[in-house]
């Protein structure tokens, strides 16, 4: 039973507010290079332009929905090579295995679009309202002019933010420049403003109200990245060995007892997460390196070695603190974990590159019709019908000869043109119905099934495809 | 139960006092925010009971003062449609039935809209791919009983056959034989009938049927056997049979005379309606 003496608990806990100070360092440096790339892959692809001939858009990445089209670069992906997609997702899944076994939650730190775009509000942040302590001041301050106009510009610039991040999305999905003029214009279709404004609405809230708490509360891959982890994982920790005991008093009369912590605080300060490192390794902590930028700073300004705070591992723990030299950081990386993930992400990657370059320009499918299985004609021919459907995903409409390869005696027609051929437009599907049909009396005629081969012919460059399939006769 | 307070490290906050075979609760509180989203929840259903249908009642539910209906919305949807179709509907309708298969718009429309006909109103008899089945005629071959230009066709579905309501109603009757003939006049008709068919038969019994089927069958039928289309009589001497061109089918035809009836779909059909699925059934292989 709980102790009724004791005060209830709350039922809810008011979010602290994080203030993180401004950093200088190798890791600082590492992310704001991150950032820049990141973002502006995000921001720029769509306006990579690409020439497809005359009848293709030249956007060079688009997903266009409508005509059920993804196009990156050279590639061009139909709705039934979806595997493709499929496949760059496994890969992505075991990259990120590969890497939070090798260290950590590194992607959480350096690359989430939580991470990036939290850090791009902060920075924001900072030059409009100043460093930590000025945040501070001004968050306990009353709601007087200079906070209101400062909180304005400072949501004002976010917002801007927000909308391009929501605007650069939509951008995927339509020919930019003319998505951008009908944006503008007022012309665009309803989802384009939908998404857009969604968009907008959750960079500002996420990056910039809810922040760590999307971490921490939102997101599931804290919980389930302690199982990609194990005690060979590079990850950021306190070398409280080293340490601890901590104290502020360097002149003080126990100075020689103390450890290297003088408790300083600007680990807690640089943390965007808001959490101590020194207790060590939690939940919270997304491993983004800051603490230890901060601490290598205060280090070497003290004249203490670098690394209090580090990327290290659990098993350097025991012989560190014995003295004894500690694994090299390769061979915390380069494992058989690691080198399994590996191969496996490779092969992925590998059946993809193969799959891709085997790809053939056209494509057929047939489908033999089963209602009724055959048709008897008036001179006691037997004829089955077949609904192909040729794909053409070449930039030009091409003629197609449809053919049928059989031992049997089998004559093929094509519905309403007394020709073979059919043509299919450019970067289109056709569907036509085709008739095979047995003389009377004859082996595929009166037999059961009869195995065929259906052709489709380029006659414009000979490129060919076919499909296996069968022949009914009466025979059954 | 456990102490609330007895936590293993001294860091960790309060457990809520509840223990299941040893694993305790801790008692977190839940962030302000979740709770706020939890209240605008609450507040969103309640708006949602007012305003939209919710309650069921016996003989419905509460309407909601938003006045929705999800079955007013299917109409509507419906309706859209049907209005985005008016104008290639008119000219289905207005166009010459050759005109229809020449248009590559017009056709795609009237195969898709001629296949949602067929399948609700014609593949009960006909069959879902319109291969028919024992009286009921097969409309992917090539043999038509009135006719198979798609003009023959529009007609047949227009007015139906011996379709009585209908005054235009394709209309023929083959003469009970079994109270005209002797059984062995019958069998006799049924060796020549099977000769002209290519089957094999009893020659003696053929040629006396002969002369039998220039008396009483070469009227409809035609004097080869080759039928007569503007009677609806069927062509004795290809390889497609409606009821089954053995002997004992053929004795049982000529005796008691088969024939079938056919609705006419003129009225309970739009006109443009008639025209698709003419054009769907001209289009499956048999057409002429």
């Amino acid at each position: 039973m709980s102790n009724p003496e004791q005060t209830p608990p709350l039922l809810y806990a008011p979010r602290e507010p994080v203030f993180p100070r401004r950093v200088k360092g190798f890791f600082r440096s590492l992310k704001w290079w991150i950032m820049l790339f990141t973002l502006g892959v995000y921001y720029l692809t769509p306006w990579i332009r690409w020439d497809r001939g005359p009848n293709l858009p030249d956007q060079a990445v688009l997903v266009d929905l409508a005509n059920r089209r993804f196009f990156f670069f050279w590639i061009e992906i139909w709705p039934h090579e979806f595997y493709f997609v499929a496949g760059l997702l496994i890969m992505a899944g075991l990259g990120l295995f590969l890497f939070t076994s090798a260290l950590g939650r590194v992607w959480c730190g350096y690359a989430c679009p939580q991470t990036v775009w939290t850090d791009l509000f902060i920075l924001v942040e900072r030059w409009i309202e100043g460093d930590r302590n000025a945040r501070v001041r001004l968050y306990k301050a009353a709601w007087d002019g200079r906070k209101i106009r400062l909180r304005l510009t400072k949501w004002l610039v976010w917002i801007l933010i927000a909308l391009a991040t929501g605007g650069a999305w939509v951008f995927y999905f339509a020919d930019a420049p003319t998505l951008l003029r009908d944006v503008v214009t007022g012309q665009a279709a309803f989802v384009a403003y939908g998404s857009i404004a969604f968009l907008t609405a959750s960079t500002f809230l996420l990056g910039g109200i809810a922040r760590e708490q999307v971490c921490i509360y939102m997101c599931p891959w804290p919980r389930i990245q302690a199982a990609m982890m194990d005690e060979d994982t590079l990850t950021i920790g306190y070398r409280e060995w080293r340490g601890e005991p901590r104290g502020k008093h360097r002149k003080a009369d126990n100075a020689d007892q103390l450890g290297d912590c003088i408790d300083c605080m600007a680990c807690v300060n640089v943390c965007p997460m808001g959490i101590d490192i020194r207790d060590g390794q939690q939940m919270e902590c997304i491993t983004c390196g800051l603490c230890i930028d901060a601490c290598d700073d205060v280090m070497s300004r003290i004249g203490k070695p670098r690394g209090l705070i580090d990327y290290m591992a659990l098993t350097d723990e025991a012989p560190e603190r014995a003295g004894k030299p500690t694994k090299p950081i390769w061979k915390h990386i380069i494992r058989i974990r690691t080198l399994v993930y590996t191969a496996l992400w490779s092969l992925v990657g590998v059946l993809l590159l193969v799959a891709l370059f085997m790809r053939s320009d056209i494509d057929l499918n047939v489908s033999p019709i089963r209602n009724p299985v055959y048709v008897t004609l008036s001179d006691g021919s037997i004829r089955n019908t077949y609904d192909i459907r040729i794909r053409n995903k070449q930039g030009q409409a091409h003629p197609f000869r449809i053919s049928v390869a059989s031992d049997a005696d089998l004559a093929v027609s094509l519905q309403g043109t007394e020709s073979t051929e059919i043509t299919v437009g450019a970067d289109a599907t056709g569907s036509h119905k085709v008739y095979i049909t047995a003389p009377k009396g004859s082996v595929a005629a009166t037999s059961g099934l009869t195995n065929i081969r259906i052709w489709a012919e380029d006659t414009e460059n000979g490129h060919r495809t076919y499909r296996d399939t069968v022949f009914n006769g009466k025979g059954q | 139960m456990s102490n609330p307070d007895d936590n293993l490290n001294p860091n960790d906050p309060n457990t809520t006092g509840h223990e299941w075979d040893g694993i305790k609760e801790f008692d977190n509180p839940l962030p302000r925010w979740w709770l706020w989203t939890f209240y605008a929840t609450i507040i969103w259903g309640v708006a949602y009971l007012f305003l939209f249908p919710s309650i069921p009642l016996i003989n419905g539910a509460t309407p909601g003062f938003l006045g929705y209906s999800s079955r007013a919305d299917v109409a509507a949807d419906m309706q859209k449609y049907v209005d985005a179709n008016a104008a290639v509907d008119q000219r289905i309708a207005a166009v010459d039935l050759d005109q229809i298969v020449g248009d590559e718009a017009l056709l795609n429309y009237a195969m898709n809209g001629g296949a949602a006909v067929f399948k609700t109103r014609c593949a009960q008899c006909h069959g879902a791919g319109a291969g028919g089945f024992k009286g009921y005629p097969n409309l992917v071959d090539d043999d038509w009983l009135w006719g198979g230009t798609i003009e023959d066709i529009y007609t047949t579905i227009s007015h139906g056959i011996r379709e009585a309501s209908d005054d235009d109603t394709r209309y023929s009757e083959m003469p009970k034989f079994g109270e005209i003939l002797e059984p062995a006049e019958i069998s006799e008709l049924v060796q020549y009938v099977l000769a002209l068919s290519g089957q094999n038969h009893d020659a003696d019994a053929a040629a006396k049927g002969k002369v039998l089927f220039a008396d009483n069958c070469a009227a409809c039928h035609g004097e080869d056997g080759t039928g007569d289309r503007d009677q609806g009589a069927p062509n004795l001497t290809d390889a497609i049979w409606l009821y089954g061109g053995d002997a004992a089918t053929l004795k049982e035809s000529i005796t008691n005379a088969r024939f079938g009836v056919m609705p006419a779909w003129a009225g309970r059909l739009s006109e443009s309606q008639i025209r698709q699925v003419a054009t769907y059934v001209h289009q499956q292989g048999g057409g002429e």
